[in-house]
This record gives C-alpha cells, structure tokens and sequence, in this order.
C-alpha cells in the first residue's frame, strides 16, 4: 500500500535518498564516545572500608565469579573495661569478569552497601587472565561511580534504610529488592 | 513423553514411532535421483541462529522439510533447579534475548502468585511501559531484518538506528541495554530517572516516524509484495492446532491477544489499545501485522506515561525470600508469541521445578507443514516471516 | 591513441603494449573508485551510517586498497571435491570478460583502444562470456549452494541478455552505425527536429531503450533487484562462495569492472559519452576523460540508488519480468524506432 499518490517503487527510492542526505548517526568511537547512562552496568567497584567479609556477594552470585579470602583479627576494645572485638579483615576480593553476567545481584545483595555499580565500561584486556579484577583494581573504580541521580515525579523518596552509610550500620526495617 | 500424576498438569500423549521422521532428518539418505538434500543451517543467514532446516529438494521446489532444533540448548530448565528465584530472573532475560523484560514478567508473576503479594500500581505500570519498550525494540528489529531477507539491504540499518532509542531507553531506567534484570518478586528494582518519561516521549515519536519510512520502503514496495504475499499461508485452524501464537496468528484472522483475552496481567486491563489482525495470513499480513503493533505499542507507550501513577514501587516483602509450596502457571503475550512459565514450589528459596513454554519453539513446529512446494526463496521469506529467535526455541 | 603515433612513431609493438597496459590498469581502478564512492559511501550514508573512515586517513579512501592486500596474501584453499582446473580457471573467465569490454569504450575522438566497427556488437559479445565463467564457478565448487546460484545465475544472465541487446538495436537503429566513436559522433552533430544546440543525445528519443538498458544490464550484473545468483541471506555469495583470497579478488573486480563498464556503455549511446556539444578536436579529447566520467558516474548512481532499495525478486519472477514484459516492450521500441527513421 503505497502511502502517497507515487507507486511504492518510486517512493522507496526517495525514502533512500532522503536517508542518504540527511547524515550518519554514527558516533566514532574511539574518536568520539557516547556517556552510557548514570545507571549503566559497566563495572562493579568496592568500597573496601564498608566489607565485614560475610560473604553474602560471592554466595549469591549466579556464576560464583566473586573470590573472598579473609581472616579474623582481634582488636583492642573501644572504651575501657569493654570487650574485645573480633574483626573480620579482607584478604582477597577477586571480580573475574570473564565469567560476570553483570546481573547486579552481588551489589543489590549486600548489606553493608560495600559495592557499587559504575558505567565504565572500557577496561578490555588481550589476555583472559587479565579480566580477573583484584581489590586495589577494584577499589579504583570507586572514583568513577555516579552519583544516585533524582527520580521521576511521582516515585516514593528512597526509604531511610538505605542510606548510604560509611561506617557498618545494619537496616533495620526490610529493604526493597529480596535478595533471596 | 508420558503423562504425569500431579492433579491439573496438562497431559501429553505422543504415539509411539511419531518423532521418528525427527531422527530420519539427520540421516545423510540420498533416496531419489532427482532430488536433493540441502541442509539450511545450522550457520545460514536465513535461519536467524543455529537452527537447521534439513530440506529434499526438486529443483529449488521443497518436497520436505525438517527442522532441527537444540544446537542451542541451554539446559534452562535444569538450570532453575538449582538458582534461587532472583538468580533465575536473571537467567531468564537470555531466553528470548530481544525482548528480555517480557521474558521475566511471567516468571515474576507466578512467584508472587504463589506468594500471595501483588506489586503496587506504579510497578505494575512500569513493568507495562518496560514490556511494550521491549515489543518495539524486538519488532522494529524484526521490521528491518525481514526486509534483509527479502534483499532490501538499507531497512535493516533503519531498525538498528532507531532501536537505539528504545534501547538507550531502557538503559537508563534498568541499567542493561539487552538484559534489564530489573523485576524482582514484589515489584521492581528501582525507580524511573528524572527526565525519563520525557526522553521516551521522544523516542515513541521517532518510532512512529520509522515506522512510516519502513511503511515507504518495503509495504508499498511492489517487489516486496510479490515476495510475500501469498507465501507461507498459514490457515488459522492449522495454525492453532500446532500452537503458533502471537502476530502469527493474528495475521491468519485470529482475534486473540493473551493482553486482552487472558487472566488480566500488569496494567493492561487499565488501558485502551487495539488488537490488529489480518485475514490472509501469508508473510505479507504477518509483516503488516507486526508493523501496526509496533505502533500500536508505540500509542500504549505514550498513554501510559500519561496515566502513570504515583507511589511505592516495591511491596513488602521478607529480605530472604521463601516461596510456600504451590504451583503456578502464568502465560503472557510475549513479542513472539505465547509465554508461560509453570513453576513447581516445595517452600524453598528456588523453586523445584519450572517449566518453560516459548512462543518459538511451537511456531517452529509449523514449518515440515508450512514449507512443502516452497520456493527456497520463499522458504527465507517464510522463515523471517515467523520471526522465531534461537534462544526461545531451544532454551 | 592515434594521437600518439603523430607525435612519437613509436610502432605497433610498443603502441599494442601501451594499449594493454592502459586496459590492465583502468578496470581495477575503475572497480576501485565505484566500489568506494558506491558501495562504501553512498549505501552508508544511505543506511545512516558513514562507511570506512580511518584507513587511509581522509574518509576511508585506502580501504579497498587494503582489501585488496589482504585479499592477495590470503591462503589458496580449495574444496576437497572441486574440480580442480575449472575451479582455478572460472574467476579468469569472468575477469577476463570484463577486460575485452573496455576495449571499445571511447574516451574521447582519438582516445580508444581500439576504434571496432562492429563495437556495439562485440561489446554486448564479450560480455556474455562471463556467464560461461560462472557456470564453472558454480558447478567446480563442489558445494549445493554454489551450485543453485549457478543455475539461477546462468537462466538469468541468458534471459537479460535480451533486453540489453533489443535497447541497443534501437540506438544503431537511429545512429546508423554499430561502431561507438561513430554513436557519439551522431549524437554530437546531430540535430533535434533541426536545432542543433545541444547534439542529439540520444536518451531524447530512446528513453524506453536508456530504461530498458539499465534494468537488463542492473540484471547482467546480478545487482539487486535481480541477485538472486547471488542471494546473501539465502547462498551467502551464491557461485562465489567457495571462493577466497586472489580468487574472490577476481570476481570483485569483474563485479564493479562490468558495472563501471555497463555504466560507461550507457552514457556512451545515450548521454553522448565523451562529446560535449561544442568541443571538438584535441580540447574533446582533454574534456572527454572527465565528461565520459561523470556521465557514468550518474549512470552509476542510478543502477546502486537501486540496489541499495529494493529487494530481490524471485527467480520466477525476474524470468517472467524478461520474456513477458521486458522483452515485448523492446521489440516495440525497435520497431516504433524503425518507423522513425524510415519516415522522417
């Protein structure tokens, strides 16, 4: 059915050429490069101070592409008199992004908000090995995390305990996103 | 296949010797002189994957045709065996890969139904938006690619271009361009971005306008049309017995859309929107089809950021999530077709069984029926005509 | 090149060695500059997109140069069944077909390889050997899928041979000769119902034969809407598929060769080729090289405006297209045009 008073054949040809002057969409990367979204799921980043080791991330992972090491040390109480506490320290917080489904599980999992979702996605490697992201790697992409950007109208201010905490507070009522 | 005993599962009885022409395909018989055996696939550009189309030849008329399937079986349902429920919504974005949000809705749904929790309003909305999103972006593909295998070679780019938008889209609001991952049981993830509901009116304009370009380019195209009309007639008796569903057989002059007709899902009840169909049922109606639904979707798109409205975006719902003992089946209109998930509970954190009904995999099935006295030619019309993708078929 | 025997008697030896020099090195460059200006840029921009743009730096241009390197260090791979000689020999067949058409192309009054009377007719001629050549092509592959392009390749080839030939006859018809320097010579000195402004070219008159021509010869170049011999969502490339590296790099230039050739074959009996209306002498022969250019560059431009747009017609199809329509329109166009010439 052609849509105006040409036959069709003609009228795919001006399509065509209409197409043809009005310029390429294309974006010339590596020239030029298109942000992705703040919400883009291009790597995970640790914020290591936030980690108790509880290991909820490497547990829930789909592809169990985590690897948590860790050991217990023990600390002087804060105030006189006290307990002693017993710390858990991080030894090893391996990402391997070879195998990661970027699912977002690991980070909406944690309870401890110790891991954060960042748009960048250039880090390719020629070596598979190379993928395996360790925690000094991962702890530099904390610089490239976005701020929580504002929502659209109508959306519920996000709830009070989510609140970003830097030191290891615990939510008290239950969170949105059952984890599992 | 034999039937089971657990109470309101459907029963499957297949004659015994009535798959055997399945394993004759993969037999390298050369019967007649005369005739040839070629063999579509599994790496063949019209084949839209790996599937393989075993055909016997006369010429370049099809005596018989065989599909294939399950090069690339991914062992899904084995898999939910083992995932806890998020995991599984995850896994199952990769289903039918173009339209990954469709393809979790129904799992979703059935793990609240046995649940007893209902996402709140502006979830449901969402979740509406996000599922017609995928429509566009999974047709649009589709609008371009048949045009690809027909031999317009410019279309094609069309669709990836302005997919772009539906795709940008639905990565600011879920963060993954292709596997949005963002249902969870209760409602979802997160909320929209700022700015959203504005960027995507936008883009449903620019569908629109491609749409009328596609409209230009291919429908009016008298080529076009003697390559496909006529070709690949699928009777809407024979096609309902072998379960093609969705625009295929909307395009044989069946009025029915699960959206509509079925157990009432997410915020369609809610909204008005046409239900097109076509009464020739060849590969031009399922084009024709194809193509008012995108705009259609388009339209729906727009009335639902008009009438979306306000509030929490989660239920309550306990941090560890235990599903009771239960079954479930929900099915969907997905963009291919058809969708259910039938899910099996035990009270666990994963679910004990699932079972996966893709749209594809029955529309497939038509095709030894379908492809008889087929030019090759028109074997590729027919087979971009059903629009099936791999991962849907062999799961 | 007759030109160059007044200044510099230079004998028949080194003017035949000139001469097929001049041949060997224009059709590549010919494929070379419609495959980047048609192929890489213009279907790019078609497509919203913008083609090769870093090889070579400025827009891309050393792309196909760089394909063509890479196309001749590649490994020398065979089928196990093909048939050896023919598999080896087909791409020769088709190239070397390419080559003799360029042969009779003028350039300008003094600048042909060879000024044939029977030009025309050996054109057409030599351009039918490729089908010979890709029948080989299809049949020594040793492969199902080759093999239907072949066939479809040889019915149709045949069939759009033709219309090509009955649009032509009405351009002899008209200009009385067969030999191409004598075509454009009408066309230049010919009058319009008397006025001699502009020349007669002779697209006035032979519209339906310019038509005729380019939609037989978008056919003879199995372009789409007629690539069924080569269809890519359904042979991949057709005969050609078991084809790589040097081989490949033959049925490339053959390809865009013949298209340039078809195109410049057109703009030559239609458009006037080298002549502009008041130019004669040695300026004609400096201006024809650019002239002729864009001429077929428009002509050019037409044929792959075309084949970026529309789909492929079937192979029942495109046949019937030839013999019911094609065919019976041309027919009528020589006679109508015989009628002409006899009465005025």
């Amino acid at each position: 059915m052609p849509r105006g008073k040409l036959p069709g054949l003609v009228e795919g040809l001006g399509v065509t050429l209409r197409t043809m002057l009005q310029g390429a969409v294309t974006v010339q990367y590596p020239h030029e490069r298109e942000d992705p979204a703040p919400r883009a799921r291009g790597v995970i980043a640790l914020k290591e101070e936030n980690c108790t080791v509880c290991m909820l991330c490497a547990r829930k992972c789909p592809d169990w592409c985590i690897y948590i090491e860790g050991h217990k040390e023990q600390r002087p109480p804060r105030r006189e008199g006290g307990r002693v506490r017993n710390v858990s320290v991080l030894d090893r917080f391996d990402i391997d992004y070879a195998l990661c489904m970027y699912c977002g599980i690991c980070v909406e999992v944690c309870p401890f908000d110790a891991l954060f979702w960042s748009p960048e996605y250039e880090y390719c490697e020629p070596s598979i090995a190379n993928l395996l992201h360790d925690r000094v790697r991962l702890g530099e992409w904390m610089r490239t995390v976005p701020e929580q950007e504002p929502l659209e109208a109508g959306a519920e201010a996000p709830d009070a305990g989510k609140a970003k905490a830097k030191g290891r507070a615990r939510s008290a009522t239950p969170r949105r996103g059952g984890d599992t | 296949m034999s039937s089971t005993d657990t109470p309101g599962l459907p029963r499957f009885d297949v004659e015994p010797g009535a798959l055997r022409h399945l394993a004759e395909a993969q037999m390298n018989v050369e019967l007649d002189t005369g005739d040839m055996i070629l063999n579509l696939g599994p790496q063949h550009p019209a084949t839209h994957g790996t599937l393989r189309l075993v055909v016997r030849l006369d010429g370049e008329r099809v005596i018989a045709a065989d599909p294939v399937v399950g090069y690339m079986h991914r062992g899904y349902e084995k898999l939910t065996e083992f995932r806890t429920y998020p995991q599984i919504t995850t896994l199952v974005n990769r289903i039918d890969w173009l339209s990954s949000f469709a393809n979790e809705v129904p799992f979703v749904h059935a793990a609240e139904l046995l649940m007893g929790v209902e996402a709140p309003p502006r979830a449901r909305w969402i979740r509406t938006i996000l599922t017609e999103l995928s429509r566009i972006a999974t047709f649009y593909l589709f609008l371009g690619e048949m045009g690809l295998q027909v031999g317009a070679l410019t279309p094609a780019f069309w669709g990836f271009r302005d997919r772009e938008h539906v795709l940008n889209l639905i990565e600011a609001a879920t963060g993954g361009r292709f596997h949005p991952n963002f249902n969870r049981i209760g409602g979802l993830k997160d909320d929209l971005p700022r700015g959203w509901a504005a960027e995507t009116r936008r883009a449903m304009q620019a569908i629109l306008d491609g749409c009328d370009d596609f409209e230009s380019i291919l429908v009016g195209n008298e080529i076009f049309e003697a390559r496909t009309r006529g070709i690949g007639i699928i009777p809407s008796d024979v096609g309902a017995s072998y379960g093609v569903s969705g625009s295929n057989l909307r395009a044989s002059g069946v009025d029915w859309d699960l959206r509509r007709d079925g157990r009432p899902y997410l915020a369609y009840p809610e909204i008005e929107f046409a239900v097109c169909t076509h009464t020739d049922g060849d590969a031009f109606a399922r084009y024709w089809v194809r193509l008012q639904e995108t705009r259609e979707s388009a339209r729906m798109v727009l009335r639902l950021l008009d009438g979306l409205p306000a509030g929490p975006i989660m239920a309550k719902v306990p941090r560890v999530i235990k599903v009771p003992e239960g079954e479930a089946w929900v099915e969907t209109e997905n963009p291919l077709g058809q969708m259910g998930y039938y899910v099996v509970s035990k009270g666990a954190t994963g679910p004990f069984r699932v079972k996966i009904r893709s749209a594809s995999f029955s529309n497939v099935s038509i095709l030894p029926w379908l492809l008889r006295g087929a030019y090759v030619p028109d074997v590729v019309a027919i087979l971009a005509s059903l629009y099936f993708i791999l991962g849907d078929i062999d799961r | 090149m007759s030109a160059l025997h007044l200044a510099v008697d230079v004998g028949w030896g080194w003017t035949l060695a000139l001469k097929t020099v001049v041949v060997l090195a224009v059709v590549p460059l010919a494929a070379l500059v419609l495959g980047y200006t048609f192929l890489l840029k213009m279907m790019s921009h078609m497509q919203s997109r913008l083609g090769p743009m870093d090889p070579g730096g400025f827009h891309g241009w050393f792309q196909l140069v760089g394909d063509g390197i890479k196309f001749l260090q590649k490994e020398d791979v065979m089928p196990l069944h093909a048939d050896r000689r023919v598999f080896a020999i087909a791409p020769a067949v088709v190239v070397v077909s390419t080559f003799l058409v360029f042969v009779v192309i003028p350039t300008g009054p003094k600048l042909v390889v060879e000024s044939l009377d029977v030009g025309v007719f050996y054109a057409l001629a030599v351009s039918s050997l490729s089908v010979v050549g890709v029948l080989m092509a299809g049949w020594a592959s040793a492969n199902k899928f080759a093999l239907l392009g072949a066939l479809r390749a040889a019915a149709q080839l045949i069939a759009y041979e033709l219309p090509l030939l009955l649009a032509v006859v009405g351009v002899v018809v008209q200009a009385g000769t067969m030999n191409l320097q004598g075509i454009v010579h009408a066309q230049q000195d010919g009058a319009i119902f008397g006025w001699g402004g502009i020349g007669f070219p002779f697209v006035l008159t032979q519209f339906i034969g310019l038509g005729l021509f380019l939609v037989a010869s978008q056919a003879e170049l199995t372009q789409t809407p007629f690539d069924m011999p080569v269809a890519e969502s359904e042979l991949v490339a057709g005969y050609m598929v078991e084809y790589t590296g040097f081989r490949f790099l033959f049925f490339f230039i053959a390809e865009f060769g013949t298209a340039f050739a078809f195109a410049a074959l057109a703009a030559t009996l239609f458009l006037g080729g080298w002549a502009v209306p008041w130019v004669h002498g040695t300026a004609a022969d400096v201006l024809g090289v650019p002239v002729l250019f864009a001429k077929l560059m428009l002509v050019a431009f037409v044929m792959f405006w075309v084949r970026f747009t529309y789909p492929r017609l079937r192979e029942d199809q495109l046949q019937a297209l030839a013999w019911k329509v094609l065919i019976p329109i041309g027919l009528a166009n020589v006679v109508v045009t015989g009628i002409f010439k006899v009465a005025f």
